[in-house]
């Protein structure tokens, strides 16, 4: 029994060497191992045996079993792995392929940049307020500062609807009606479209875009200004920007300054981008002047504030080296889906 | 306002080696901006005075002659030249071998027919003169120079050290608050506190007078509110000349052509001065009167330059007894200006007022160096100096004899401005801690004093200086605006986007994700758009906020709808030959509400596309994946066949409840034909307004369904013309609570399907919260779906 069981053995091994597939180690596994198998067919024939052989053989038996139940079983991991080795192989792609592109929209560079400054300004606490666009020349000059007649409103040519009603011509009617509402402390900025009647080439539109701040409470310096500013400039353009303020005059503002960012090109010796400068105006910004707050009903003796206005416009064309501002207006696709 | 640095010089001694970048950087940062500077004849090298030694004919070339010119080298040098005005012992520029001109030209040494050329002669033109420059040079020839008051006309020196040709010019913007520093004595006064030196500014003083002006001349001003100061001065036997050299260079160096000395004299006053200056011909004053009046109803003048103009009641006018000579801080009158026969003249250095200057040069379309002067409000305490000086000037030189006495018609308010110095709050409100004395110190070099009191008193040419914020601009301006620190805002503040900001932004974030494109349009558009959509003409939309000075009429109105403003849009990529696109654009809309109220700025939403993949349902997929993230809106879908601006068959208004939320459609192959698009084009305009005011409340969790779902196909045969929508709401109400999904998938015609007849199959997906429905429980919610859905002659197929 035992050359039997040998045979058994070596019979099964051999067979399950040559098997190539799953299907054939299945039929090796009944030929061998099951019911009607040839290995439970000598089992049976046990108790033929005397009591000393029987539990040799059956040990013997056994580790046959075992023997040929693990060969089947690594015989089984080999071939399921050469299967899907060769399943990977058929299948393999170029993978340098183009892609399914899912459509997706670009949003316009404009509100990119403006949602960019939106965010620094939020994170400094400011909310965001609106205004109208059609505006009383209250709103957008008396209430500032600028009588009729001043020569201030020269430097802003104004399209008029009737004598009272104009398209405004800066954000700051926005600080005017923000103050009106608003008690103090006041820290909004507020970004719209503005006008004025400039014809159209590569640097002017007779429609573009200011983000006007303000901010008006108890103890408010023109230091705060300038902390914040700075702030606001190197989230923007990076932290090791060089910013400076320049007086100037705005007629609701005084002091009034415009902040300039020295030129990214030449770090301030002056070239073609900074014309010459080495500086690079940004922004106009001022103290709230006191008059304003007293038209606002709001005591200057009590409180004080500052206010500043940017053009989007320039500063995105900076951002991405655009030469023409027409491009914002035209809406090519071949321009939009750059940014 | 240009500066001639020489100019400056006279009252401001700076230090020497104030290079023109640091001085334009130090005056920048003390509130006078400067925007540029330029050296007169830096362009220019090795061009140096020559005198001409002897002139010889050229051996081959009729046309040439040969110059040997003493350079103050060891040896002459030889130069060709082709001009004909050159002569032995004249000193001439030359230009040696390798040198520059204006403009980048170089002169390099040559052969001119054979014969050696060392350099070349030079012209005025050359050198970038005019003979405004040099009245005694002529433009084409060589550029003779002489020996005039001055120059340096010496052998081998270089030519700008000899002709002056050597101020450097800096070109300032200055702000509509300081019109004194339209002036070089303004800007010397800015630049002694800038650099802390001492200002120089002498009294015009002069010598001689004789005869007396009040036996001329008297003047009468009737509009003393127009006019605060009316000041006059009689030069007689003038003697028109051209200006000196020194004088010629600053005016050149400030950008003004010099004329003659009587012209060159009131620009280099009002130059100095910031004071325009008027000289009137004495005997074209009718009566020997001058009369500062308002214009009359229906006068007219002829101005300088030779223009009729029409005056109204609201213009000041310089008169005579009989018409206007002059339109008041603007421009002379045709024939009040210097001629020939000249004897006599007035000087007139007046103050007008701001306001009506500017009215008036504006509404007679000519905005003079003299009226944008004005306009900002001159200082009415300048009059007199400015005059003496230009006599001053007459008798240096020697362009007539100075008459005695003086008219002053003086109706200006010289109260001074008086203002506290509070320098506690200047401290608080700049942030920064001054010392009183060091305020004090500032102030009084801007001319102000301060008394013991604490009380600022303003120089009357700070007409700025106001209030006490003003005060503070000044010790910020000479304190240093960079060295007041950078402080954070005290106080904490929350920031919060608006319920309506996160909506709109969604709407964006959302139209991106879809595939659309944003854009931004103009808001004003031309009358005409409205035709192009094919707008009738009683439309409402019409009725626009109407420009009263347009740029031009294309943006002459504010849009009523911005679907044209999407269709330009469209058109232009369509034919810049982008093959498709999907846009769109949160615009804003202005309906007008009352005479003198402001419009209604309502925002719409705008889709647009054209190109692969667009459709009506391609469009009408973005809207509706565009209301459910919005939350979902329960809104009516209705076939539009009126709107003339879209396809009658393929467009729809969306309603909630009673009130338009939008509409969208294929566009009207008219309209298209209006754009010269040839490609169909979808448009979908919704009110964002609405929108947000009928947006579901926040999202509220749903449990996931426990139990299974049973689902049913149907068909039905319906009339071709039925809207499936109908069949849905049908479907819907019939089905009640039970209903979980309701899908059409299939709408079908052709064979089987009788004519006029369409097949549309739903799926319908019906659950219980609470257990498995039954079979019977399906069948009967089927029996009523069937039932209504028969109600809509919706049958069901068999």
């Amino acid at each position: 029994m035992k050359t039997a069981l040998e045979q058994i053995q070596k019979g099964a091994l051999e067979a399950l060497h040559a098997a190539d597939s799953v299907k054939a180690l299945d039929e090796i596994r009944v030929k061998f191992l099951g019911k009607k198998g040839e290995l439970t067919a000598i089992l049976k024939q046990m108790g033929k045996l005397t009591a000393d052989e029987r539990p040799v053989i059956g040990q013997l038996a056994n580790e046959v079993r075992a023997s040929i139940e693990q060969h089947i079983e690594s015989r089984t991991a080999e071939l399921k792995a050469a299967g899907t080795a060769a399943r990977l192989k058929a299948e393999t792609i170029d993978v340098t392929m183009p892609g399914v592109k899912r459509p997706i929209g670009k949003q316009h560079p404009l509100n990119l940049v403006l949602d960019e400054i939106k965010d620094i300004f939020m994170g400094m606490g400011f909310d965001i307020a609106q205004g109208p666009e059609v505006e009383y020349d209250y709103y957008n000059f008396e209430a500032l500062n600028i009588p009729k007649d001043h020569p201030a409103r020269d430097t802003q040519d104004t399209f008029y609807i009737t004598d009272n009603i104009l398209l405004r011509t800066q954000t700051s009617p926005v600080q005017i009606r923000t103050m009106e509402q608003q008690k103090p402390p006041i820290r909004v900025i507020a970004p719209g479209r503005v006008y004025r009647s400039d014809a159209v080439d590569a640097t002017h539109s007779p429609l573009f875009h200011q983000i006007e701040g303000l901010v008006v409470d108890k103890g408010v310096t023109m230091a705060d200004l300038k902390g914040t500013l700075e702030i606001f400039v190197k989230k923007l353009y990076g932290e090791d920007s060089v910013v400076r303020f320049r007086p100037h005059h705005f007629p609701f503002t005084e002091p009034s300054a415009e902040l300039d960012v020295q030129c990214f090109s030449c770090h301030g010796e002056g070239c073609r981008l900074c014309k010459g400068e080495g500086w690079i105006e940004i922004l106009g910004c001022g103290m709230v002047h006191p008059k304003v707050l007293s038209i606002c009903g709001i005591d200057p003796e009590e409180y004080s504030g500052f206010a500043f206005g940017m053009g989007l416009e320039r500063i995105v064309m900076r951002r991405f080296n655009i030469d023409d501002l027409r491009l914002f207006y035209e809406n090519d696709l071949r321009f939009l889906n750059q940014f | 306002m240009n500066l001639s640095m020489k100019w400056l010089s006279d009252y401001v001694k700076l230090d020497d080696t104030l290079a023109p970048r640091a001085f334009s950087e130090a005056m920048t940062m003390s509130g006078s901006k400067v925007e540029g500077y330029e050296t007169e004849g830096s362009e220019i090298e090795k061009v140096v005075v020559g005198k001409v030694l002897s002139v010889e004919k050229h051996p081959d070339a009729d046309k040439l002659v040969v110059c040997q010119v003493e350079v103050g080298g060891e040896s002459p040098v030889q130069i060709v030249t082709g001009a004909t005005n050159v002569n032995a012992g004249d000193y001439v520029p030359v230009c040696l071998d390798g040198a520059k001109l204006p403009g980048g030209k170089t002169i390099k040494k040559g052969k001119l027919r054979g014969v050696v050329s060392e350099g070349m002669l030079c012209s005025l033109g050359e050198l970038g003169l005019t003979a405004h420059d040099f009245p005694y040079a002529i433009e084409d020839g060589i550029f003779i120079l002489q020996q005039e008051e001055g120059a340096k006309i010496e052998i081998g020196l270089d030519i700008q050290s000899a002709i002056g040709l050597n101020d450097t010019c800096v070109e300032f913007e200055i702000t509509s608050n300081r019109p004194d520093c339209l002036s070089i004595t303004g800007l010397a006064r800015e630049a002694a506190v800038t650099f802390d030196k001492p200002l120089n500014l002498p009294q015009p003083e002069v010598k001689h007078e004789s005869d007396d002006i009040h036996d001329l001349l008297s003047v009468e001003v009737k509009s003393p509110a127009l006019c605060p100061r009316y000041v006059a001065k009689a030069v007689k036997n003038i003697k028109v000349a051209p200006s000196p050299l020194w004088m010629r260079e600053r005016l050149r160096a400030c950008g003004v052509r010099p004329i003659n000395n009587i012209v060159d004299i009131t620009n280099y006053v009002m130059l100095e001065y910031g004071q325009p200056m008027h000289a009137f011909d004495y005997k074209l004053m009718q009566g020997g009167k001058i009369i500062v009046r308002c214009a009359e109803a229906g006068e007219k003048i002829v101005t300088l330059d030779g223009v009729e103009r029409a005056l109204t009641p609201d213009m000041l006018v310089i008169a005579d007894e009989k018409a206007p000579t002059a339109v008041a801080g603007v421009m002379g009158g045709e024939f009040s200006g210097i001629m020939d026969d000249t004897n006599t003249i007035v000087f007139e250095s007046a103050c007008f007022n701001g306001p009506s200057v500017r009215v008036t040069a504006k509404k007679l379309g000519m905005r003079t160096e003299a009226s944008g002067r004005f306009e900002k409000g001159l200082d009415p305490q300048t009059c007199i100096p400015a005059v003496l000086r230009a006599c001053e000037l007459v008798e240096l030189l020697g362009a007539g004899e100075v008459m005695g006495g003086i008219i002053d018609i003086d109706n200006s308010d010289r109260t001074p401005t008086r203002i506290p110095l509070e320098h506690d709050w200047i401290n608080r409100f700049l942030g920064i801690e001054v010392p009183r004395e060091e305020m004090i110190r500032i102030l009084e070099r801007l001319e102000c004093t301060v008394d013991e009191n604490d009380v600022v008193t303003v120089p009357s040419f700070r007409a700025d200086l106001q209030h006490k914020a003003d005060i503070a601009e000044e010790i910020a301006r000479f304190y240093g605006y960079n060295k007041i620190p950078s402080t954070a805002i005290r106080g904490s503040a929350q920031a919060q986007l608006t319920g309506l900001q996160k909506f709109e932004k969604k709407i964006g974030s959302t139209l991106l994700a879809l595939g659309s494109t944003e854009i931004m349009t103009y808001s004003f558009i031309s009358p005409k758009y409205y035709d192009k959509i094919n707008l009738p003409a009683d439309s409402s939309y019409r009725k626009s906020i109407v420009i009263s000075n347009p740029l031009g009429e294309d943006t002459s109105v504010m849009r009523t709808t911005a679907i044209p403003s999407m269709l330009e849009v469209l058109a232009r990529n369509y034919n810049n030959r982008n093959l498709s696109a999907s846009l769109f654009e949160i615009a804003t809309e202005y309906v007008p509400t009352e005479p003198d109220k402001l419009p209604e700025e309502n925002q719409k939403i705008l889709v647009g596309m054209y190109g692969d993949g667009a459709d009506y349902y391609a469009l009408k997929g973005i809207v509706e994946e565009l209301l459910e993230v919005l939350g979902g809106y329960d809104c009516d879908v209705i076939p539009e066949k009126e709107n003339p601006t879209f396809h009658p068959g393929r467009c729809a208004k969306l309603m909630l409840g009673d009130k338009p939320l939008g509409i969208l459609g294929e566009i009207h192959p008219a309209v298209l034909e209006n754009y010269d698009i040839d490609a169909r084009v979808y448009v979908a305009e919704l009110d964002e307004t609405l929108l947000y005011e009928n947006r579901a409340a926040d999202k509220e969790y749903h449990p996931l369904p426990k139990f299974p779902a049973t689902t049913r196909d149907i068909a039905v045969l319906c009339d071709e013309d039925l809207p499936v929508l109908s069949l849905r709401k049908a479907i819907q109400k019939a089905a009640g609570k039970h209903l979980d999904k309701v899908e059409l998938f299939d709408v079908y015609r052709g064979a089987q399907v009788p004519e006029g007849k369409k097949s549309v199959a739903y799926n319908l997906s019906l659950r219980s919260a609470d257990k498995t429905l039954t079979d019977e429980e399906t069948g009967n919610i089927m029996k009523k779906v069937l039932k209504a859905l028969a109600e809509l002659g919706a049958e069901l197929r068999s």
